[in-house]
Order: C-alpha cells, then sequence, then structure tokens
C-alpha cells in the first residue's frame, strides 16, 4: 500500500466507488450553518501579545458570580492531588495505550473505574466510559433496542432536555422511534414522570417498547418512583434505562438496587472541572445478561501465562473496528483521563467522603428552599429532591438577567430550557451543593426579594430613563 | 471433503435433515478461519425464523460472525453445551458443535442448498 496523499485521479475512482459526485455531498447531514468555509486568521502575534489577547477574552467570563445552576453540571471541590497526579505524563499525554504488554498500569486504571462504577450504580458490567452524559444515554437507548429487537422507546420528560435531543439524533439516523412520557401536571407527583400515562404507551401492540428512559433525580432536581417505573417496563417486556447523577448514588438508591437493566449519566461531578461543557465523561453500566450488548471499550481482569493477575481489553471483536456496521457503536473510543480525575476523585474521598457530598448537598439546598421561599419564590413542585429544585420567579428570564448583573447566577430559566412547557415559563432551576454557603444563599435570597418587591425597579426608575431600559 | 450426507450454504452452514427437523452447525472450514471460538448468540427456542436471515452470532477471539438460517421455520432446540463449551464449534464442527434445530416450514427449501461437492469447490476457490 503506497502511503502518498491522494491524487485528484485517486478521489474520483473513490467517488465512482460509492456512487457519490462529490466529498461535499458525504456532509450533507451537516447543517449548512454549521459548515467551515475557511479560516479568516489574524496576522501572526508574538507570545506576549497572544497571551494579553487571550487573556483579554478570558476576562469576558463571568467566573466570580455566586453561582447556583446546576442542570446537569454541578460546582464541587475537588482536592488539588486529583489535579496534581492527572499532570503526570504517562496519565496526560498517552493517546490510546491499550497494548497488554506495555500498558497494564493504564488499564488497571480503568478496570478501577469501571468497578468503581458498578459499585456506585449496582450494575454488573461498565464500559471504559464515552463522551458525557447526552451521547451515554443514546448508547443506553440503542442498546435497549437491539437486545430487545424493537425499535421504540419511551423518554421521560424528566430527562434532560439535551439528552433527549441528542437521543433523536441518534434515532433518527437508524429508523427508531422515541417517544415521550408526559409528567405529571397537578397534585403531590407533580413534575415527576406519569407512571400511569406510561402505562398506557407502553400497551400498544403494534408498537412494542425497548426501553424505558427515566432519570432519578430528574432534570427537574425531583427523585422518581424508579422502582414502579422498572416493574411497567418489566411487565411490558421492555428493559429499564435509568439516567444517574453519580454522586447521588452516595445516598439514594442505586439503579442495580430499582431494578434496572442499564444505567447512564454524566460523571463531571466527579473531580471534573466545570470548564466550558467538556470535556465531560459519559458513564454507562449494565447487568451481566447484556454485557455483548454493551458500546465501548471493556477492560478485563485474567491472568498471564506465568499465572500473573494481567488486564487486556476484552471483547474487542464487537467494537466498531472490527464489527464494522453491525458493532453496537460508530464510536469506540472513551474519556480516559476523564475517567482517570473521576476515579481519583472518589478514591481521594472514599464512600464516606462521597456521602458527606451528597447529603452537605441536600442540606444546604433545604436551607436555599427556606431563603428563597422566605424570598418571594416557592417550589414549583411539591415532590422530594436531593439537591435540585425549580422555584416559581415572576419575569424570571428578566430577574435572572438583573441578577447577574448583581454577581448572582440564579440557577437556569426553564422557559429557556424547556420552551415548549409554559407552566415553566416564571420558573427557575437552582442547585446547591458542597461548596454552596450559607453566605451565598443569603445574598442570593436578599437581592431576589429586592428584585421581586419592586425596590429594584423603583431604583432604576429613579435614577433616568437610560439606567431604568437596563 | 466435507461430509457428503449434509446440505451446505455459502456462508458455511451445514444441515443434516431428519423427517421435518434441520440440525444446523457451521464447517470446520468456517470454525478455522474464524479462530478459537469463545462465546455463541442462539436465538430462542420457539422463534420463527426466515431462510437466510441472521439468526446469530459467533464470536471468536477475533471476529464477531453472523449465523444464518438455512432453511425457514421454527427454532425447536439449541445446544445447551455452547453455554460453557463454545470450542465445541471448532473441535466438533459436524458432531457435537451442532448449534441448533429448526422445524421446516418448507422442506423444498433444502434443494436450493449446496450439496457436498458444491460445497468443496466454494472453499477450494477460496
Amino acid at each position: 500500500m503506497a502511503y502518498g496523499p491522494h491524487t485528484t485521479e485517486d478521489r474520483a475512482r473513490m467517488l465512482a466507488a460509492i456512487g457519490v459526485d462529490s466529498v461535499d455531498d458525504l456532509f450533507a447531514d451537516i447543517p449548512a450553518s454549521l459548515r467551515a468555509s475557511g479560516l479568516q486568521l489574524p496576522p501572526p502575534e508574538s507570545e506576549a501579545e497572544l497571551s494579553t489577547r487571550l487573556r483579554d477574552l478570558a476576562d469576558r467570563n463571568r467566573v466570580e458570580l455566586i453561582g447556583f445552576l446546576g442542570a446537569g453540571a454541578y460546582r464541587h471541590f475537588t482536592p488539588a492531588v486529583v489535579d496534581q497526579l492527572l499532570l503526570r505524563g504517562e496519565f496526560y499525554t498517552a493517546y490510546t495505550p491499550y497494548q497488554p504488554e506495555i500498558s497494564q498500569g493504564t488499564l488497571q486504571t480503568i478496570y478501577e473505574y469501571q468497578s468503581l462504577m458498578a459499585e456506585l450504580t449496582g450494575l454488573d458490567v461498565v464500559s471504559a466510559s464515552h463522551y458525557d452524559g447526552a451521547t451515554a444515554t443514546a448508547e443506553a437507548a440503542l442498546m435497549s433496542c437491539r437486545a430487545t429487537r424493537r425499535e421504540r422507546v419511551l423518554v421521560s420528560r424528566g430527562v434532560h432536555p439535551h439528552y433527549r435531543e441528542t437521543l433523536c439524533t441518534y434515532f433518527g439516523g437508524a429508523s427508531l422511534a422515541a417517544d415521550e412520557i408526559p409528567l405529571v401536571a397537578e397534585g403531590p407527583a407533580a413534575g415527576t414522570t406519569d407512571a400511569a400515562a406510561l402505562e398506557r404507551l407502553l400497551t400498544d401492540p403494534e408498537r412494542p417498547v425497548a426501553g424505558v428512559i427515566v432519570a432519578n433525580p430528574s432534570f427537574f432536581g425531583l427523585l422518581e418512583p424508579m422502582s414502579e417505573i422498572g416493574r411497567l417496563a418489566h411487565a411490558a417486556g421492555a428493559l429499564f434505562v435509568s439516567v444517574v447523577e453519580p454522586v447521588s448514588l452516595a445516598v439514594l438508591a442505586s439503579p442495580g438496587e430499582y431494578g434496572a437493566d442499564i444505567a447512564a449519566g454524566e460523571g463531571q461531578s466527579l473531580g471534573i472541572p466545570l470548564a466550558y461543557g467538556g470535556p465531560y465523561l459519559g458513564i454507562l453500566a449494565c447487568r451481566e445478561a447484556l454485557v455483548r450488548q454493551i458500546p465501548g471499550r471493556l477492560v478485563g481482569m485474567t491472568t498471564d501465562i506465568d499465572g500473573r493477575r494481567a488486564f487486556v481489553m476484552t471483547l474487542r471483536a464487537r467494537e466498531q473496528d472490527i464489527r464494522r456496521e453491525k458493532a453496537a457503536s460508530n464510536i469506540c473510543t472513551n474519556q480516559a483521563l476523564c475517567a482517570l480525575a473521576a476515579s481519583m476523585y472518589l478514591a481521594a474521598l472514599g464512600p464516606h467522603g462521597l456521602r458527606d457530598v451528597a447529603a452537605l448537598g441536600a442540606a444546604r439546598a433545604a436551607e436555599l428552599e427556606m431563603a428563597l421561599a422566605a424570598a418571594g419564590a416557592p417550589r414549583l413542585h411539591p415532590g422530594p429532591y436531593l439537591n435540585e429544585f425549580a422555584v416559581r420567579v415572576p419575569g424570571a428570564a428578566a430577574v435572572h438577567a438583573r441578577l447577574v448583573g448583581r454577581g448572582i447566577l440564579a440557577g437556569l430559566p426553564l422557559a429557556r430550557a424547556v420552551p415548549d412547557d409554559s407552566s415553566l415559563a416564571d420558573a427557575l432551576l437552582v442547585c446547591a451543593t458542597e461548596v454552596t454557603t450559607s453566605e451565598e444563599i443569603a445574598a442570593f435570597a436578599a437581592a431576589l426579594r429586592e428584585e421581586l418587591s419592586g425596590s429594584a425597579a423603583d431604583e432604576r426608575a429613579a435614577a433616568g430613563p437610560e439606567v431604568a431600559a437596563r | 471433503m466435507v461430509p457428503g450426507d449434509l446440505r451446505y450454504t455459502k456462508e458455511h452452514e451445514w444441515v443434516r435433515t431428519e423427517g421435518d427437523l434441520a440440525t444446523v452447525g457451521i464447517t470446520d472450514y468456517a470454525a478455522e478461519q474464524l479462530g478459537d471460538i469463545v462465546f455463541v448468540e442462539l436465538p430462542e427456542v420457539g422463534r420463527t425464523v426466515t431462510q437466510f436471515a441472521p439468526i446469530g452470532v459467533i464470536e471468536s477471539v477475533k471476529a464477531v460472525s453472523d449465523l444464518f438460517a438455512p432453511l425457514g421455520g421454527e427454532v425447536v432446540e439449541t445446544n445447551a453445551e455452547l453455554a460453557t463449551a463454545p470450542e465445541l464449534l471448532n473441535s466438533e464442527a459436524f458432531g457435537g458443535g451442532w448449534i441448533l434445530r429448526i422445524r421446516m416450514a418448507d422442506p423444498t427449501q433444502i434443494d436450493g442448498l449446496l450439496d457436498a461437492a458444491a460445497y468443496d469447490a466454494l472453499i477450494s476457490e477460496a
């Protein structure tokens, strides 16, 4: 095989062989607005000038805000030991070092990560990780279709809207159907997945369901009736997929305990910085019976010919580079460094430490709930939550913007995240973790009280039209 | 030379018929090409299969290969030994390594399969 670059004739022959007119046709699925059209770079600068330019750009980020934003990515404290150990060259810069002959250390770290996630989720098999919670959820949905040979899944509206969008992107390409399970509108279970509606959705004999996907806690922070939902799913021959938040698993029942077949989740809470929305960590786990359906890499423990313990990548023949279009996934990579960070974080905290993180977050959230209610923003839903919940705030989007001006990031305006639900138009999704302080909660509540009581509006009006318009 | 009393498919399955039952396996040629077989994914008993549809998976250390139904009908039995001894496909491809039994819906489908001579010719060209 020649290793020179393609000639024009090479390209023409390849295009003819696959029946495509031009290379651009292969990218037809990418919206025109997102396609690259050349790079317009400014002239080169010295390292010092460029550093200054980048620092000015970075200064535009509001990193000093007191944060109550969760919605899938959470502020946590990461012990310094994690960041320090990650910098080791063997970890930081190694690219896919998986040959067992020379990578026993790397393979062992992945095996430890898999073992830790198995403990947290209460399931038997864990993959070496995926890009993020959204893709892990989509892969779990695809797994349920493959395993049951059915073509339809049911996804609760309590699953993160981004995860549902990603799932639909995956399903669109595969001609599979993803239908929504509505949430209860009123009463003590308002905001949680509607089990009665789920039961009705499961009864269509023409369209059997492969998997039922519910998050616990939900996107709205609420605890869901997982055992009940699992029972309904299994009664209809469907698999039960649970979308989880790993820190919560230290205090909540695990997917294995409430009968989930597959668990998917976002591992960012485990020692991975918020950064700019990534890189994050997709967690995927399943029961033993589904081990040959789980996508991604798997590291296993075995013995070498001298009887010594050894680690290897296992079930390799199932991966995309060998199984091709019949593989479990088009993706056969993982987030090794992020998975390693998660393992180090868990090792540094230990099971008691992780429980403390979850419990402290819950305690702070209870404090936050009382403070916000007293300030005029009561909870939207009545049911139990762990450390995240929605509050009713008239003019939520505008109040949120003004609070940012006062140095407070008041969670997420739900109208932005879930625009098709008018009952969420005047709501903010707020969250507290172990790093939230009572002072921060007091500052948030005080500022919110001023905004809601109109005194802030009065001040602005008194200051003149230019200021009032801000 | 493969056993003369069996019929074969282009995908290297063999078939032995007794009445309306067809016993199915893969040839020793196929097993050798695959290498050490580590897992066999079997269809459920009771499942209706159509001729030449994929009905199972045979996994070796280096490849994962589909198993195709040589005939249409109902799966009435699968070889339970394969769960613990998948290597039977390598060691006893035509005997103890049988994979499943189908009650044939249309026994005339057998006539469309290769005989031993035709199968031998196929693999010698490969």
